[in-house]
């Protein structure tokens, strides 16, 4: 299903390519020993390093190394063995040294491809261009004094990872997934925390548009975007607005755009002429990092199963559905809750409930999986409950909600309000009679072929049953009772 | 008198309880009290620090301990960071600087006793080869010509240093050699000097001008002096991602070695035109003198010396454009507000750096701009990697190289000042090691007919800085230098 803005005399097609910036989960900065946790009092995750002080050399932080590692192998991509920091120079009052430690050169991790997945069910390979390691800038906060800014340098020197994608993506719902599938990855490995919230991840939104078959046209570069629906949003909206540009006329211009949420519209932030001049060039404080293959197989080996592979297990295992499959791996704690939830029971009825009962009630009570007002354990328990025929799946849906309210074991909810399944044939046979008895009209129209009738007994008999009515006996006493002459 | 006492004959006689740490101290604080007004050769003087270090380093020595340089009071170049000690580059930019942090070279030369005199001028940022671009005024070399009051040059940028070195009014300094920082002011003032080899020293709280020729070395009166210290100096520094991991030998144990079939080579590529006679003759005597002590002299080739300047004065001022660049006025150093963030930094580096600091900005700011890049920045580093396979190459055949440190003895002050690159000429010789990280050495080794010292330079193979120490104090001791400059403590003519 293609994605193309209505032209003059041809459609258009969206060309989009991300850098998203994604900051490391680390102890300690890229380069520094200063604590890379978000938040702090301002300027109080601080080192010398950090704040440019004369003489100070940066160190490289092998944690951050290993991270970029494994994201690479996550993203199925080249590790480079030799690498390089260069420094991009420029000056800002939030970046102290007057350069940034970068990649420019040699990244550490080269190409590499992730596959997203549309909302028809089609997929498709997004290519990785490369990934490099480098620092973070401080803040500049404008808005605490009448005629100066103040800087706050926790966020100096904290690593990050710049995650280049190839022009693949056609539409904005393909950046979309693209983005968050990215996220599943880096959130699966632990390499960083993908909340976007907190600017820890974000992304730089390259868009031009092309009649199909075109040559590559002129693009915009987005910076900053912060969430996947800007980014949605700011491709459609810069996408429509170099179509109105071209077929006005006019060319499109590269340059640097700012997407404004508000207006729903971007604008321009700086042209190429503006540009900085980085002068990149290897930063001498720092030989090439060279790394081992046997360290790079050691953090193989200690990867976590990633989202595709453990959808596919999902599928091959548990004999679900491939769409529940991928709505239950895109965050490791719910694969995991489901892993638990369906151990030794019925996997199937497993999902089912997961992605159905357990998700509305996370929805309405605005909880998120990891503080689940009903544990693995118990929903567990609760469809043990069912498989072993001890409560019916009518009651099981009272007792899950009574969980929810009270966090009550669901055995102990059964034996309370004695909802034990009634499989006494002698009882069912009995409530038989009873609404049989009762709705004389009913039966009358039932013989004279009303077949649909069948359905509003069963309901009948489980109604008096007070709905412990193992629903197979009901149904199967009902069929002989129906059977016989009256 | 106890401030002519070289580092060795002064642990001796602290050791042999002659004469106290705090005896020796006060000396060199009373000859600073009377020379530096006129040598300007330190920019701050650390009195009771001095004092209270020496008398840390007597108490020692009662305990009966002495420290590797306990008790030696020392000049630093004003370019280490000194914990609570401005530390100012030699630059209005850090003029009020006060670092709260000390250099890890600084450190272990205080973890082995030495006695801080004070922080020693040079060019403002290490840039200069006269200490004529000092913020704070020029030094006056000790050494006058003869029959002649014109004020010489020390040499640069480690000026300062070498002219307190010269004039007894330290044992012994630190220096810091980027292009020939050490071993020409060395040889401008008659003592020794050594830059190591690139990583042997640790260049944690060292001021940068260009970080991958930046290298923190000794300087004293004595070939075996600068052994000593550098064995305090030298080690690796995980805080330094360029120092080298290597065991730290005992270079003093060098000095003396013998020199019995070290093989010695004399690069032709180091006959600079219109170099003085006297000093081809110079490095002639030095040839013989290293054949007296059983050296084998051999003819080498250093093919690509003649685009050592060249290519020194690309990457030295690219890598200084970025490494100042963060004197910008906001978070330390000299501010001067402006309504915008662009004016305050033009007009706090405008204020805060002298001319050559500026003009190297520049040079470093152009040779990595878009389009010129390649053609001067890269082109440069291939011809370093041409001039380092030059060194490699010559030390296949032989263990060091003997050359002279510098084109010319020292000069007046206002001489070579109306042309940079005039000026830096004087590098021409101590360049090509900076740029290959090689280790070399100057050792005072005779006088020119106006009465002024010339150094001889020793290069030698990465990390042998051992072989340097034992061919410097052969020569040393051939020359028998022995005469001193016209102001020194005690005396001045």
């Amino acid at each position: 299903m293609s994605y193309l803005l209505e032209g003059r005399d041809a459609p258009w097609e969206v060309v989009i390519g991300l850098e998203v910036h994604a900051q490391v989960i680390s102890q300690s900065k890229l380069f520094s020993g200063a604590s890379a946790t978000y938040g702090g009092e301002p300027n109080t995750h601080v080192s010398l390093v950090d704040a440019g002080f004369p003489g100070m050399l940066p160190v490289i932080n092998r944690e951050c190394v290993a991270q970029a590692v494994r994201t690479g192998l996550g993203l199925n991509a080249r590790i480079n063995l030799e690498s390089r920091f260069d420094r991009k120079n420029y000056f800002y009052a939030d970046l102290p040294t007057g350069y940034q430690i970068s990649q420019f050169a040699q990244p550490i991790v080269g190409s590499g491809v992730i596959e997203i997945e549309l909302a028809d069910g089609s997929t498709r390979e997004i290519g990785i261009t490369r990934l490099h390691l480098e620092q973070d800038a401080g803040k500049s906060l404008h808005d605490q004094h009448q005629t100066q800014s103040f800087i706050d340098l926790n966020r100096a020197g904290v690593g990050l990872m710049e995650i280049v994608s190839e022009p693949d993506m056609r539409s904005p719902e393909e950046a979309g997934a693209y983005v968050r599938k990215l996220r599943t990855i880096l959130r699966y490995l632990g390499t960083c925390d993908g909340n976007m919230e907190e600017g820890s991840m974000r992304a730089d939104v390259n868009v031009s548009v092309r009649h199909s078959g075109e040559p590559f046209r002129t693009r915009c570069e987005i910076k900053n975007v912060n969430s996947v629906r800007y980014v949605m949003q700011a491709i459609e909206a810069e996408a429509r607005r170099q179509v109105q540009v071209w077929e006005a006329g006019g060319t499109v211009d590269q340059e640097t755009r700012l997407f404004d949420p508000a207006r729903g519209e971007t604008r321009s932030l700086r042209s190429k002429e503006d540009a900085h001049d980085y002068r990149y060039f290897p930063d001498p404080d720092l030989l090439p990092l060279v790394i081992d293959e046997g360290w790079v197989a050691d953090l193989k080996a200690g990867l976590p199963e990633l989202p595709d592979a453990k959808r596919s297990r999902f599928v091959s295992e548990y004999g679900i559905p491939r769409y529940d499959a991928g709505v239950l791996v895109a965050e490791q704690a719910t694969a995991d809750f489901y892993e638990t939830v369906a151990a030794g029971g019925d996997p199937r009825l497993a999902a089912n409930w997961v992605t159905g009962d357990l998700f509305a009630a996370l929805n309405r009570t605005g909880r998120t999986i990891a503080d689940s007002p009903v544990s693995a354990q118990a929903m567990r328990e609760l469809l043990g409950l069912m498989v072993d025929q001890t409560i019916n799946g009518r009651i099981a849906k009272d007792v899950f909600e009574e969980m929810v309210e009270t966090g009550e074991p669901p055995a102990a909810i059964v034996e309370r309000r004695g909802l034990r399944q009634v499989t006494d044939t002698g009882a069912i046979d009995a409530a038989v009679e009873a609404v049989l008895a009762a709705n004389a009209d009913k039966l009358a129209e039932y013989r004279s072929g009303k077949d649909k009738l069948f359905g509003f007994f069963v309901g009948q008999v489980m109604k008096g049953m007070g709905g412990k009515g193992n629903p197979a006996l009901v149904n199967e006493a009902l069929r002989q009772r129906l059977a016989r002459s009256p | 008198m106890l401030t002519d006492l070289s580092i060795a004959d002064g642990l001796r006689g602290l050791r042999g309880k002659e004469f106290s740490a705090v005896e020796l101290t006060t000396a060199h604080l009373d000859a600073i009290a009377a020379l530096n007004p006129r040598l300007n050769a330190y920019l701050t003087v650390t009195a009771e620090a001095a004092l209270r270090g020496a008398g840390a380093a007597d108490a020692a020595l009662a305990r009966g301990e002495q420290a590797p340089l306990g008790g030696i009071p020392l000049g630093i170049k004003d370019l280490f960071c000194t914990e609570g000690v401005r530390t100012t580059a030699a630059s209005r930019m850090l003029e009020n600087f006060v670092p709260p942090y000390e250099s890890t070279v600084t450190r272990q030369l205080l973890r082995d006793g030495a006695v801080f005199l004070g922080k020693t001028n040079l060019d403002e940022f290490a840039m200069g080869s006269s200490n004529t671009n000092s913020a704070f005024g020029p030094v006056e070399n000790p050494w006058h010509r003869t029959g002649d009051d014109a004020v010489l040059v020390p040499g640069g940028s480690s000026g300062g240093s070498a002219a307190a070195v010269a004039a007894r009014i330290a044992m012994g300094a630190t220096g810091t050699d980027t292009g020939g920082s050490i071993r020409q002011p060395a040889s401008f003032c008659g003592i020794a000097g050594i830059k190591p080899t690139y990583g042997r020293c640790s260049r944690w709280g060292v001021v940068a001008f260009a970080s991958s020729l930046d290298q923190p070395g000794p300087m004293a009166r004595t070939v075996e002096d600068c052994a000593i210290m550098l064995r305090s100096m030298a080690g690796y520094d995980a805080r330094d991602s360029t120092s080298v991991d290597r065991p730290v030998p005992d270079y003093a144990a060098a000095c003396g070695r013998s020199l019995k079939g070290v093989r010695v080579g004399i690069p032709r590529e180091y006959r600079a035109d219109g170099m003085p006679s006297e000093i081809e003759a110079l490095w002639q005597q030095g040839i013989s003198w290293l054949r007296d002590a059983g050296c084998e002299i051999v003819d080498v080739s250093l093919p690509h010396t003649q685009y050592g300047l060249a290519t020194y004065y690309i990457v030295a001022p690219a890598e200084c454009s970025s490494n100042l660049a963060r004197y910008d006025g906001i978070r330390y150093g000299r501010r001067v507000e402006a309504p915008t963030l662009d004016g305050l930094y033009e007009a706090s580096r405008e204020a805060g750096f002298g001319a050559e600091v500026k003009r190297r900005i520049l040079i470093g700011t152009y040779v990595l701009s878009s389009g010129y890049y390649d053609a001067y920045y890269l082109r440069a580093q291939k011809v370093r990697s041409l001039i380092l396979r030059d060194f490699t190459e010559a030390y296949r055949t032989v263990d060091a190289l003997l050359t002279p440190t510098a084109p010319s003895a020292a000069f007046a002050l206002g001489e070579n000042m109306d042309d940079p690159i005039k000026m830096y000429l004087n590098d021409i010789f101590t360049v090509p090691a900076s740029m290959a990280g090689m280790p070399g050495l100057s050792v005072p080794a005779g006088l020119d007919h106006q009465g002024l010292p010339l150094g001889l330079q020793l290069l030698g193979r990465p990390f042998d800085e051992e072989t340097l120490f034992a061919l410097g104090s052969a020569i040393e001791q051939a020359a028998d230098f022995r005469r001193l400059p016209s102001v020194t403590a005690g005396r001045v003519r």
